[in-house]
């Protein structure tokens, strides 16, 4: 008898702890495309972790494009804060009048050059935590040690308490359990051409691989449009029409 | 090989300076020698200028033996001359080292004094004029003819006329003479300029625990906030001696990227400096002085106060990011700057975060068009094969990275010149850029690195990847 009492108290107390500011609906920032709009329920939260793995290595500029886009999507004048670590810079650097093409004024940016990826997490962890921040891009190579589940659960809480945009760029990665809002996939897609063959706007192929409570799978091709900061949807060249949306529950 | 420098003891069994070593080991059979090492000897007078710096901040380096203290107005701290050069004395023993001290109005005079006077001096103007000729410090022949003119001792110029002795042993003399007598200016030069501001903490005790010493350093903090404070000034930057008691010191500073006076701040950046330290601080037999410089003021208004009371919280990234800098590294987080110029990899300057103050105005894009700028650059570019129509055709296939890459849509060349009126010798190669995408969609930057007429077989270059 007091067995089930004291059991009931215990479910209420855990009840409780695990009740957190999640319930509290994200703020929807829309990037343009209605279809991704409809797939996301109102456009990309803030305030939330999201992944972006480039479908191949050589996506990679891809990838880092859709999350520089995402920032200058999401944020007008908040600082954005991109860690990379040095292998990777010593790659190639960020550039920064290519940023500006895609429609973010270097200026706002701060780059962080972290030693190994232990000392990304670390400072990505205090960055996501300072609320003055807007969009923090956390560009990781390959599958390191320390980014584990709790690593992602960590960043996803501070985001959520601090409502800094946590984008995590995965470079020659494959798709781990996270703590992600949502989950995409990158791979650069043939640009619509311009005058005289030239190579047009940049052009995606986005992957929604996943979605916490929310259908994923589904597949879209889009443009981005740095004058007004936003995506279109591409025409998908070929004769590939939409069959993800066969099998999602807009059907 | 002949002897370099003696001790005290040695001196007293008659050897000196420039004797070689065969006659003094005729001599002195046990006598223990050492190699000279000029460049230790540096190292260990920098060392102890270092710790003479608890007496006051002009301390100038007298190679390759002595040190000069201007003690102008900091005597007191000590209770008087004379109490300093005996808590000199004590140090210098601590130390490990031997030494003269002497103190007289003109730099010259003082170190005269220490090394040919009979110590202590207790009548400066006596002892100055009894001083050998050595004491000026001229080369060798003008003391060897001021000797034979009979000219033994400083007293014996100083009263003498000046034109005469100029005409005779050259102006080099009278010069010296003059600096010495204190009749001409005579300045010091210090090793470090002295800091706007300034502020010491001194222990009859010393301390030996790292923690004691951070909080003294908040204290200091605390006692230079007060007087920035009041100035209406702030710091950028903050420098921690920490005076060990054997004579060692250890030096930390931090940086902000805004003028600042919050001693909590300041404090949580020492903190997290001592953290982030690769070799940690080691007190020894404890630390018997502490201070704070702030080297350069700027001003700083007085804190404005939020409307529902407390200081108003701004800034709070740029404050996160000078700790994250002062704990990992202050060029580990960088804001990037313009360059005026058009070659692409020398446009963008990296600066560390805590230097870059004002934002730099990047241009606005051309609005209706691509980027035309790759967001990921190679630098140094990354040479690959290209198959493209000689001369100044576009590519058409290009072999990077194990991998052939047909090109279907290309825009250019876009022709960026050569930065010729930088070069002595007016050259430089022309580079033609193209942007080009490949069938599976990906957008790179390629350049050919000169024109057919500026070279025989100009090399392709990848040099950026578009979105």
């Amino acid at each position: 008898m007091s067995h089930s009492v004291s059991l009931k108290a215990l479910r209420r107390k855990v009840a409780a702890l695990e009740r957190r500011p999640a319930a509290v609906p994200a703020a929807r920032a829309a990037l343009g495309v209605p279809a991704i709009e409809a797939a996301l329920g109102g456009g990309l939260a803030r305030g939330r972790l999201h992944e972006i793995f480039a479908a191949t290595p050589g996506d990679v500029a891809a990838a880092a494009g859709f999350a520089a886009m995402l920032a200058a999507r999401l944020g007008d004048t908040a600082p954005i804060v991109w860690l990379r670590q040095d292998e990777a810079e010593r790659t190639a650097h960020l550039h920064a009048p290519g940023l500006a093409e895609l429609g973010i004024d270097p200026a706002r940016l701060v780059l962080g050059v972290a030693a190994d990826p232990l000392m990304l997490l670390r400072v990505a962890a205090e960055i996501v935590r300072c609320d003055e921040v807007g969009v923090a891009v956390i560009e990781s190579w390959r599958q390191p040690r320390p980014l584990d589940l709790t690593a992602s659960r960590r960043l996803a809480v501070a985001a959520e308490a601090s409502g800094v945009t946590a984008l995590m760029l995965r470079v020659d990665a494959a798709p781990a359990p996270s703590a992600a809002h949502t989950r995409w996939q990158v791979a650069a897609a043939p640009s619509q051409p311009l005058e005289a063959k030239a190579p047009g706007f940049p052009a995606l192929d986005l992957t929604l691989l996943r979605q916490r409570g929310g259908v994923a799978g589904q597949h879209w091709r889009v443009e981005w449009d740095r004058d007004a900061r936003g995506f279109a949807e591409a025409p998908l060249s070929g004769v590939m029409v939409p069959l993800a949306e066969h099998g999602s529950a807009a059907a | 090989m002949r002897l370099v420098a003696c001790n005290a003891a040695v001196h007293a069994l008659g050897l000196a300076p420039g004797l070689p070593l065969a006659d003094a080991r005729v001599r002195v059979p046990d006598l223990a020698v050492a190699d000279a090492d000029p460049a230790a000897d540096a190292r260990l007078l920098a060392r102890l200028a270092d710790a003479c710096d608890r007496y006051t901040p002009m301390v100038a380096l007298d190679p390759p033996a002595g040190l000069t203290l201007d003690i102008t107005g900091s005597a007191h701290v000590f209770g008087g001359e004379t109490a300093m050069l005996t808590d000199l004395g004590r140090q210098t023993m601590r130390w490990g080292v031997e030494g003269q001290a002497a103190f007289a109005d003109t730099p010259e005079a003082a170190q005269a004094l220490a090394r040919h006077a009979d110590l202590p001096v207790t009548d400066e103007a006596g002892a100055i004029h009894a001083l050998p000729i050595a004491g000026l410090r001229l080369d060798p022949e003008t003391v060897t003819a001021l000797r034979r003119a009979g000219l033994r001792t400083i007293g014996d110029l100083a009263d003498r006329p000046t034109a005469p002795l100029a005409a005779r042993f050259g102006t080099a003399a009278t010069d010296a003479l003059a600096r010495l007598l204190g009749r001409a200016d005579s300045r010091l030069t210090p090793r470090r300029s002295p800091p706007a501001l300034r502020v010491d903490r001194r222990f009859a005790e010393p301390i030996a625990r790292a923690e004691d010493a951070l909080g003294v350093i908040g204290d200091l903090a605390r006692e230079a906030a007060v007087t920035m404070d009041a100035r209406g000034e702030g710091g950028r930057r903050f420098a921690v001696r920490l005076f060990r008691s054997d004579g060692a010191t250890r030096d930390l500073a931090v940086e902000t990227s805004l003028p600042t006076r919050d001693p909590a701040l300041v404090l949580r950046l020492f903190g997290e400096r001592i953290d982030g330290l690769a070799d940690p601080i080691d007190p020894g037999f404890g630390f018997d002085l502490i201070r704070l410089a702030v080297p350069v003021l700027a001003p700083l208004a007085p804190a404005q106060l939020a409307l529902d009371g407390g200081e108003a919280r701004d800034g709070e990234m740029i404050a996160l990011i000078d700790r994250l800098g002062t704990r990992m590294g202050r060029a580990r987080f960088r804001r990037l700057v313009p360059r005026d110029t058009h070659i692409p990899e020398q446009r963008v300057r990296a600066l560390p975060a805590v230097e870059a103050c004002a934002p730099m105005p990047w241009g606005e894009p051309t609005p209706g068009e691509p980027p035309l700028r790759p967001l990921h650059l190679f630098d140094p570019p990354q040479p690959i094969e290209v198959t493209a129509e000689v001369p100044d055709g576009p590519p058409r296939c290009f072999h990077w990275r194990r991998t052939t890459h047909t090109i279907v849509r290309y825009e250019g060349p876009e022709r960026i010149a050569a930065e010729w009126w930088r070069r002595a010798d007016n050259a430089g190669l022309t580079r033609d850029y193209y942007r080009v995408e490949d069938t599976s969609g990906r957008r790179f930057w390629v350049f050919r690195n000169g024109l057919y007429r500026e070279k025989d077989d100009p090399r392709w270059y990848m040099h950026g990847l578009f979105a």
